[in-house]
């Protein structure tokens, strides 16, 4: 037997709204403000536990909406931020949301969707939140969202999703479903000093010549923090280089430019899509999620009856990963798109299939409060011939 | 080989917790272990329901269907989860709470609630107390990563009291499987 003492570590039972909380932390974060809400509140709980520990901040905010504008102005202020919630809250967050995004400041959001809409079933899990974050905030403006399935996901994506906001300047939507942010499984957590933890970039010029929102061909530009010397305007009006309103009409095609190309310019780093056993698949299944948990199942068990089922699972949902979802489906006959709600997801496949592909639709929406089973997806074989 | 579980009663009775120390246990094992659950929008009083489930290997689906074992401590638990339970499974409960039909299996009533009451002056370790019980009896996870879990996940000024919990349900399993499941099967 050999002597080998690598420092291994040990698995151990986490839940994924501590995941979510642990990632932020191991990324930096050190400024949370939000409202607790079921079934999103264990994070809002240890982080008011292990914030002040480490020198960051935690409040609790009187609403949603004051929480995001609460986050905005402490990453504008040099920290990474974070605020946590489930539906009623992220309909409240939606339009500081859309001011994040058009004054570029980075921050993530968690939101752990439960049945809807209004207050809906707050301890059921749902999966009605999909669209909102695409389209939630009013106007043309692209999205990055984030769909975890497991509690290791949960910590990994968190620190993905602040490297993409750190990056990219823009708001990050890490979604979650009830069942996943309240489970706990065995986990083995990276270790901290292997982690790619990315920064933004601050200016290089001195403070009078720095333009906060300066033209550069890849569209992002390096954020000064507030109170250091680097005078610049915020506002959620359209905007020069030096974030003062404009309406000149090349002035704001070239800031509505540069917040989707910053984003589209970008698709390969950004897009994350798991193929799950699809190389010879003649069926396969599209679900995100914890339901992509039942469909791995659901797979295996197929499989040992030579069914041959596939899965694709995207890790990042927005922006739709258009080009890969239709590369993989290209030679499947059928796709079950199983997803729990009213059927959100399927037209997204719908759309990006739409050129010469011959696949059978088969829809599996479930919106009562239950998550589907691997059983359900199965019997929906049987509607392929 | 994979084990499901489901631990059943009302909100307030430290079910999900009871779900989290097995997992736990299980883990301790060298096993995966997954914890899942579903409770109402009420913290006392609405039902609540732990699953754990435990396996050599990876676990996806995270609730546990064809359960091998249900232990439930309520009636409202019990009418709404009995069906769950696979043929000879185990079914056990706690028979000062429960009044049951036969079921095809193994049904094992103790008076769980009425004995903590009796030997601890509080029902708050029923849950911990029928815990140790159901694990000795199915042997699902062992007894050092029981109380390793527990030493873990429990408040140290509540420790002693789940202790005491653990060995006295372990004492009634010992007893239980000792002079045969016919005496006390309903």
């Amino acid at each position: 037997m050999s002597k080998s003492k690598k420092p291994k570590g040990k698995p151990v039972l986490m839940q994924g709204n501590i995941a979510v909380a642990l990632g932020a932390l191991d990324a930096g974060m050190r400024f949370y403000a939000g409202y607790p809400i079921t079934p999103s509140t264990e994070i809002a709980e240890i982080l008011s536990e292990e914030l002040p520990k480490c020198g960051g901040k935690f409040i609790q905010m009187e609403d949603e909406i004051s929480s995001m504008a609460c986050i905005l102005g402490a990453s504008i202020a040099g920290m990474k931020a974070m605020t946590a919630t489930s539906g009623p809250g992220f309909s409240l967050i939606q339009e500081n949301l859309g001011y994040g995004m058009i004054a570029e400041i980075p921050c993530v959001i968690v939101d752990v969707q439960r049945g809807g809409p209004s207050t809906g079933l707050p301890t059921r899990p749902a999966q009605g939140d999909i669209m909102q974050a695409r389209w939630g905030t009013h106007g043309d403006h692209p999205v990055i969202a984030l769909y975890p399935n497991s509690v290791l996901e949960c910590y990994e994506l968190t620190i993905r999703a602040f490297n993409l906001t750190e990056k990219y300047r823009t708001p990050v939507i890490i979604l979650l479903d009830e069942v996943l942010a309240h489970m706990r499984e065995s986990v083995m957590l990276p270790q901290k000093d292997k982690l790619k933890i990315i920064r933004r970039i601050k200016p290089n010029v001195p403070p009078e010549w720095y333009k906060h929102y300066k033209y550069n061909p890849k569209y992002i530009s390096p954020l000064a923090n507030f109170g250091e010397g680097y005078r610049f305007h915020i506002t959620g009006l359209a905007h020069d280089e030096n974030g003062f309103p404009t309406q000149v009409p090349w002035e704001v095609e070239a800031m509505m430019n540069r917040l989707l190309k910053k984003i589209t310019d970008n698709l390969d780093d950004i897009i994350q899509i798991e193929p799950f056993k699809m190389e010879d698949a003649e069926i396969a299944i599209f679900a995100a999620g914890v339901v992509a948990r039942s469909a791995k199942e659901a797979v295996i068990i197929a499989r040992k009856q030579g069914i041959k089922l596939g899965l694709v699972r995207p890790l990042t949902i927005w922006p739709f990963p258009d080009v890969d979802v239709e590369m993989m489906l290209q030679n499947t006959k059928a796709v079950i798109i199983a997803e729990m709600n009213q059927g959100q997801l399927i037209n997204e496949i719908k759309r990006v299939t739409k050129y010469g592909h011959h696949s059978k639709f088969i829809k599996l929406q479930k919106f009562n409060g239950l998550i589907i089973t691997p059983d359900e997806i199965l019997a929906k074989i049987a509607e392929v011939k | 080989m994979k084990t499901q579980i489901r631990i059943s009663g009302s909100g307030g009775q430290g079910i999900i917790l009871a779900g989290i120390l097995l997992a736990e246990a299980g883990i301790i094992d060298g096993k995966k272990a997954l914890q899942s659950q579903s409770y109402g929008p009420e913290s006392r009083g609405g039902s609540s329901r732990a699953d754990v489930i435990i396996s050599d290997e990876i676990i996806y689906f995270p609730r546990a269907v064809k359960l091998d074992t249900l232990l439930c401590l309520t009636q409202e638990a019990a009418d709404k989860f009995i069906d769950a339970l696979k043929s000879a499974g185990t079914f056990i409960y706690d028979s000062s709470q429960i009044s049951i039909n036969p079921i095809d299996g193994e049904a094992i009533g103790i008076p769980f609630s009425e004995l903590a009451i009796k030997k601890f002056k509080t029902t708050m370790v029923t849950n911990i107390l029928s815990l140790a019980f159901t694990c000795r009896i199915t042997n699902t996870v062992s007894l050092y990563a029981l109380r390793k879990a527990l030493r873990k996940r429990i408040k140290p000024k509540y420790v002693d009291i789940n202790l005491k919990a653990v060995r006295l349900g372990v004492r009634l399993a010992e007893e239980y499987l000792s002079e045969g499941s016919l005496l006390t099967r309903e």
